[in-house]
């Protein structure tokens, strides 16, 4: 049952993950980022990381997919118009260069096969984050709101219109 | 019982569609949501090798580069968005202000 779960929600992610880099779309390329966000949400419940996968959810697919919808709607660029010559060179460029990026991955994983997991000792998931993030990660932790911060206040710098004179 | 490799082989082929999204294509709203997937798919390593070593860090990292990325995609967005209103295009191709 597990084994299906899981082949399945990788075959959508993988399916969505190429229908985000190949639709022209702009859209239509967000939508589908959103399904295989969706599909990753279901693979860390999978791996019994429940927190997380909510995480994900409301971030990712909440939060991140409908700003990327807002300023592509906004912009009014669904369709991107794009040289068919110039494209069709770098698909094929492009498609060779990331096969071999994919072969290099998988040649430096293979040989440490990590095997089977271990079996789940039935623990509390969010609160071993949140021991985890309020001791060993405090620092990290209260450093997030700081890059929060000025992250909202350089993207307000940067969107607001400049003052003429 | 999935085993941890499969995780890590599919995580490995969702970067390489990220990295590949980056390589060819133009719109850089496009590239950005490949960024995105490129993310994630490290995340999903960091998720697999937290359940496998029953150690709960790696998720506390996944929490972290979450917050990052939503970081990440604001500022980039904003910055997307007043290119546009200073050439009217996200083609990547045609921003080239600093090629001289």
């Amino acid at each position: 049952m597990e084994m299906f779960i899981f082949f399945t929600l990788a075959a959508v992610a993988v399916a969505a993950g190429v229908g985000v880099i190949a639709q022209r779309s702009a859209v239509r390329s967000a939508l589908f980022l959103l399904v295989n966000f969706c599909c990753l949400a279901g693979l860390y419940i999978l791996l019994n990381a429940q927190f997380v996968a909510m995480v994900q959810i409301i971030i990712y697919a909440g939060a991140i997919v409908v700003l990327f919808l807002f300023v592509v709607m906004l912009l009014g660029i669904e369709h991107a118009e794009e040289s068919p010559d110039l494209r069709r060179y770098q698909w094929i460029a492009g498609g060779l260069l990331g096969i071999l990026l994919l072969a290099g991955i998988l040649w430096a994983l293979i040989p440490g096969v990590t095997g089977a997991f271990p079996a789940l000792t039935p623990v509390d998931n969010v609160r071993q984050i949140g021991a985890a993030l309020l001791t060993d990660f405090a620092i990290p932790f209260e450093l997030v709101a700081v890059v929060l911060l000025v992250a909202v206040i350089g993207a307000v710098a940067l969107a607001k219109k400049r003052l003429e004179g | 019982m999935v085993p941890a490799t499969c995780y890590l082989v599919l995580s490995a082929i969702l970067f390489t569609l990220g990295a590949i999204g980056v390589l060819i294509r133009r719109n850089a709203l496009v590239m950005f949501m490949s960024v995105e997937m490129m993310l994630n798919a490290v995340n999903l390593t960091l998720i697999t090798y937290s359940r496998f070593l029953q150690n709960v860090d790696g998720q506390v990292f996944v929490l972290l580069v979450i917050a990052v990325a939503a970081a990440e995609v604001a500022v980039g967005l904003s910055i997307v968005v007043a290119l546009y209103r200073h050439k009217e295009t996200t083609d990547v191709d045609e921003i080239d202000l600093l090629k001289g």
